[in-house]
């Protein structure tokens, strides 16, 4: 047995999957069950102690689900991780760990707008309070620092103008603040870029886009980057404390490296239960087999229409920073040099309504409310996604009225560029 | 040997080739990671010996306790030291006078001593610290992935069913320590710090 390091490629087809020991399969098999049967008494009060490796409830966990979790996070270069039911519903388990009632997290402003609204009124009636700092000023992170600050979070490529974070200079402060770096990573996907090698401690996802890429299923995942002392300063007495609902564990203390992927389990997934069905966990395996394939061909497409874009006279800018002249270009160099993703906006000088007249004249993009699809998409986030936040925050967040964002797609480029063209043109 | 970051060859070759392991400081509370560790390695077929004084003359899953290595009586392969970090060197000096010495000294999961650890490297003996053999099992044998944890290896060959008492192969192909090197380094860093 030698300890070589086998390529991403060979990861996102085997980590986590063996044959079935019962069956012989292959292709990992949909485990369509909400429940395991115990060897016996001694067996179950293993299990719900934590103290047996098995299965109990799928809610807790599920054998076609694990597979999914080895695999993203073997992607990640993470030491565990636990699906859930959407994006939403990782961060949601994630800060449930970290926050009490009345802490405070820092997040960036440019942010997916879902994320926005969760953060700024869901988690207000938990009593987590958000503050907000600028990815484009790394001060201001430093600013927002206060004692009861517990967690800062970003986005690896922001949605929705695809501009790049310097994740590792706002890990420098998390660092200095001793609290943990939270990054969405849905936009790029491990392909792309590695927050843990940046400095990243927690990674999620949401499945639904690229990972899984087929527009076809929902999912979230939370990866531990296993780096994050949960015991200094008494600040995350969920991991560090005796767990009363688990006769007194100290989850660090058992578990080590991957302690925050078993609190999100056997504290937040068993509690709150956004448990994922299996059935997804399967189809979003099968996507990610082929995401470095997928994940090339989107970002050489998305490359090949902001260039056109960039050069159409109907176009006033273009936000891509695969793009040589943009603000973000120096960064996706040093983070996305495979590409910098495919997902990003474009002003038109016509304004708002010119943005409405191309969605309605495009015949091969879709307009929906998705990115990381192998369709092409398009929406218009002032009247969508972004529809909640007051103007000044829109502009802020890159979803000004004028904005259209387009998630490239697999297609040919030449066919997307004529659809673009055509509807730009009339 | 690099105490940050063992290479996956170095574990496996331990627990593939240790058969008696004494456990210091094992419980009989059976919400104790030591009872529960204790336990996973005696279902795997290891010749578990229970190690605490404040124990002895009761057993621990059939296993009667000692009071120390010495008591032990016999040829013992492997020491598994479930004591805080200050408390590791008395039973390391202890482990030195056993004749014949144990091949390896395993200090568990937050427990790391390098004074300790060189003393017994000098002896010959390996030395693993800050680690619990029951994950590091799990985690090559793969039985851990049912918790959505990276055991950082690979295989395309089918794997029995875990039964009561089976061992399992831990001869999958390894991705190496490589995949979790972020994780090594923070223990690295604060294992500096202290």
């Amino acid at each position: 047995m030698s300890d070589r390091l086998p390529g991403f490629s060979t990861l996102a087809v085997h980590a986590g999957a063996q044959p079935d020991p019962t069956t012989g399969a292959r292709a990992t098999p949909i485990y369509q069950t909400t429940s395991f049967v115990f060897n016996d008494a001694d067996h179950a009060a293993s299990l719900f102690g934590l103290q047996a490796f098995g299965n109990i409830y799928t809610r807790i966990g599920n054998p076609t689900n694990a597979v999914l979790e080895e695999r993203v996070a073997a992607l990640e270069g993470g030491t565990a991780a636990l699906a859930v039911a959407s994006g939403h519903a990782a961060q949601v388990v994630v800060l449930q760990q970290l926050l009490q009632p009345g802490d405070e997290f820092i997040a960036a402003r440019k942010l997916y707008g879902g994320s926005i609204n969760q953060f700024t009124h869901a988690f207000k009636s938990f009593g987590w309070n958000v503050v907000w700092a600028d990815s484009d000023d790394i001060a201001s992170f430093e600013r927002a620092i206060t004692p009861r600050t517990k967690a800062i979070f970003i986005e690896s490529i922001a949605n929705p103008g695809g501009s790049i974070t310097d994740i590792e200079a706002i890990s420098t402060v998390a660092r200095k603040a001793g609290v943990p770096l939270i990054v969405d990573n849905t936009l790029a996907s491990p392909y792309l870029i590695r927050p843990i090698d940046h400095g990243a401690d927690i990674v999620v996802h949401s499945l639904t886009k690229f990972l899984g890429g087929h527009g076809n299923s929902l999912g979230g995942i939370i990866v531990d980057a296993g780096t994050f002392d949960w015991s200094a300063g008494g600040k995350y007495p969920m991991l560090s404390e005796p767990r009363p609902e688990y006769h007194g564990i100290r989850l660090q203390e058992t578990f080590g490296n991957f302690a925050f992927a078993i609190a999100c389990r056997v504290l937040g997934l068993r509690d709150l239960g956004p448990a994922l069905s299996p059935f997804n966990a399967f189809m979003i395996l099968t996507g990610i087999e082929t995401l470095p394939l997928r994940m090339q061909k989107h970002c050489d497409n998305a490359k090949a229409v902001a260039e056109f874009l960039a050069g159409h006279p109907a176009v006033a800018s273009v936000s891509y920073a695969g793009l040589a002249s943009d603000k973000y270009n120096q960064l996706a160099r040093k983070y996305a040099p495979k590409g910098a993703g495919a997902v990003f906006t474009f002003s038109l000088k016509g304004g708002y309504d010119a943005g409405v007249s191309l969605v309605s004249k495009l015949q091969l993009f879709s307009h929906l409310a998705n990115v990381g699809d192998t369709r092409s998409l398009v929406i218009h986030p002032a009247s969508t996604t972004h529809s909640q936040l007051d103007d000044a925050a829109k502009v802020k967040s890159g979803a000004g009225p004028d904005v259209v964002r387009l998630s490239i797609g697999i297609e040919d480029k030449e066919d997307l560029i004529a659809d673009l063209e055509q509807a730009l043109g009339a | 040997m690099n105490h940050d970051a063992y290479p996956d060859n170095y574990i496996r070759a331990i627990l593939n080739s240790v058969k008696s392991i004494a456990m210091v400081g094992a419980s009989p509370v059976n919400v104790r990671p030591s009872y529960f560790a204790f336990k996973y390695l005696a279902q795997r077929g290891y010749d578990m010996i229970p190690v605490n004084p404040g124990h002895v003359g009761k057993e621990l899953l059939g296993k009667p306790f000692v009071a120390s290595l010495s008591d032990i009586g016999r040829p013992v392969d492997m020491i598994d030291i479930f004591r805080n970090s200050s408390h590791i060197m008395p039973v390391v000096e202890e482990a030195l006078r056993l004749d014949p010495l144990p091949k390896v000294i395993w200090m568990q999961l937050g427990a790391r001593d390098d004074v300790a650890a060189a003393k017994a490297e000098a002896a010959g003996i390996k030395v693993v610290m800050n680690r619990c053999p029951k994950i590091e099992y799990g985690r090559l044998s793969s039985e851990i992935s049912w918790m959505g944890v990276n055991s950082r290896t690979l295989s395309s060959k089918r794997a029995p069913a875990p039964t009561q008492g089976m061992r399992l192969s831990l001869n999958r192909m390894s991705v190496g320590g490589g995949d979790t090197a972020a994780s090594d380094r923070a223990a690295k860093n604060k294992s500096e710090q202290s």
